[in-house]
């Protein structure tokens, strides 16, 4: 059944798709080992955020932390951002996101599109004018509601309650789950039920490691870890830096026609990695990952032409995951 | 050969602004060991008093999350690359604004 009675209700349910091309070659007589792609772009917003915006919106109703006409306040111009911003739309909230001026337009078009209001910190402050800046709109709005998309546990329940079910009922042989580490969400939900269910299941961590200018800022005594995170779920965690998430990004289309974004080239990278171990040991290996959004958001970038030097330096000092 | 350790930004005071270092060791903890040894006080940004990795640094041996590798017990060998990393979740910005409204 592919009917929905509204747009939230068809959030979910995402194809996992195989990669028959990207798979690595195993010798004659060697057990498979593959490559599949749960295609999350596929969700109402393009990105796997709608699962957790609309677990944790409907958490808060629940527990009537949010009532019909409330305002939202979430300081983020991501993909969360914009799945929150078709959530409240529809669900009568108002949101409100706190952004740094020089996020790119396409950021501003879809958030306004989508009816949030957009309260702007000063480009030159960076973050902790931004920081500064939603601090004070909190004070002055103690009303406003904040999801918390780092510690709210409906975030990884939503991947508990959807992503891991999806995944086991399309791939019982599942040997493998690779995700993108960000808030968490994704991998302490999926992780736990996959744990649960499949003997033996690897959980597979990809973080992006950016460009310097990134970190430069960051001191070591002022780092962050998110509440939901619980290492305990994974099996290895694996760093993934900007030239080879951009190469697997265009090997994804280029090779398997799958057009996304950053952060699943370098999801794909870590998956990779397992699939080619696997082949070494002559076991059989099914690695299921997760295709996080489409590369729509990033074209302005540049990043999917030119030469991979080209390509880094576009993307040096982006957050692009 | 050495094992090549690439070092942060907020780092660099300890190695002369040198972004990458070489050094020596069998372990991860033999490495630092000897890593603070040529850059001393480096040691103390990576390794709390009570003897673990500081919770907001993360070590990468090959690209791999050494917490998962056994963490100071982590084998290395000549020729591997080390990457040191001040913990920063996706979308920072989000998580600096939120854990500042939430008391951070």
């Amino acid at each position: 059944m592919a009917r929905y009675e509204s747009l939230l209700d068809a959030a979910g349910g995402t194809p996992l798709v195989g990669l028959p091309r990207l798979s690595p070659t195993v010798p004659d007589g060697a057990p498979p080992v593959r490559l599949w792609a749960k295609l999350e772009d596929r969700n109402p917003t393009g990105s796997i955020k709608d699962r957790a915006a609309l677990f944790m919106v409907r958490e808060a109703e629940e527990a009537g932390r949010l009532r019909p006409g409330d305002t939202i306040l979430e300081p983020t111009s991501g993909n969360t951002g914009i799945s929150l911003a078709m959530v409240a739309k529809l669900r009568g909230y108002r949101l409100v996101c706190v952004m740094p001026e020089n996020v790119s337009a396409e950021r501003v078009q879809i958030l306004r599109m989508y009816g949030a209001e957009i309260i702007f910190s000063p480009a030159a402050g960076g973050s902790n004018q931004a920081v500064a800046t939603a601090k004070q709109i909190s004070a002055e709005h103690p009303d406003w509601v904040m999801l918390f998309q780092y510690g709210n546990p409906a975030n990884a329940r939503a991947h508990y309650e959807t992503t891991g079910p999806e995944l086991l009922r399309d791939l019982p042989t599942i040997t493998h789950f690779v995700a993108g580490l960000g808030t968490t969400g994704t991998l302490m939900g999926t992780g736990r039920y996959l744990r649960e269910k499949v003997d033996g299941v690897e959980i597979i961590a990809a973080e992006p490691r950016y460009g310097e200018v990134v970190y430069g800022l960051r001191n070591i005594d002022e780092g962050y870890v998110p509440e939901l995170y619980d290492a305990t779920v994974l099996n290895r965690r694996f760093s993934v830096g900007t030239r080879d998430a951009v190469l697997r990004t265009r090997q994804l289309v280029e090779v398997e026609g799958i057009f996304a974004g950053f952060s699943s080239g370098a999801i794909l990278h870590a998956a990779l990695a397992v699939a080619h171990e696997a082949v070494k040991a002559g076991r059989r290996a099914d690695v299921a990952f997760v295709i996080a959004d489409g590369g729509w958001k990033y074209l302005s970038t540049g990043a999917y032409g030119g030469t991979l030097s080209d390509a880094e330096d576009a993307l040096e000092g982006q957050l692009w995951a | 050969m050495a094992i090549e350790v690439r070092v942060p930004t907020i780092l660099r005071s300890y190695t002369g602004g040198q972004k990458v270092v070489e050094g020596a060791g069998v372990t991860l903890s033999g490495l630092i060991d000897d890593l603070d040894a040529k850059h001393s006080g480096l040691k103390g940004r990576l390794i709390t008093p009570e003897g673990g990795l500081h919770r907001f640094v993360n070590i990468y041996v090959n690209d791999e999350d050494v917490r998962f590798l056994g963490a100071l017990d982590a084998k290395v060998s000549d020729g591997d690359s080390v990457t040191i990393l001040p913990a920063v979740a996706g979308g920072a910005l989000g998580f600096a604004a939120v854990a500042a409204l939430y008391g951070g």
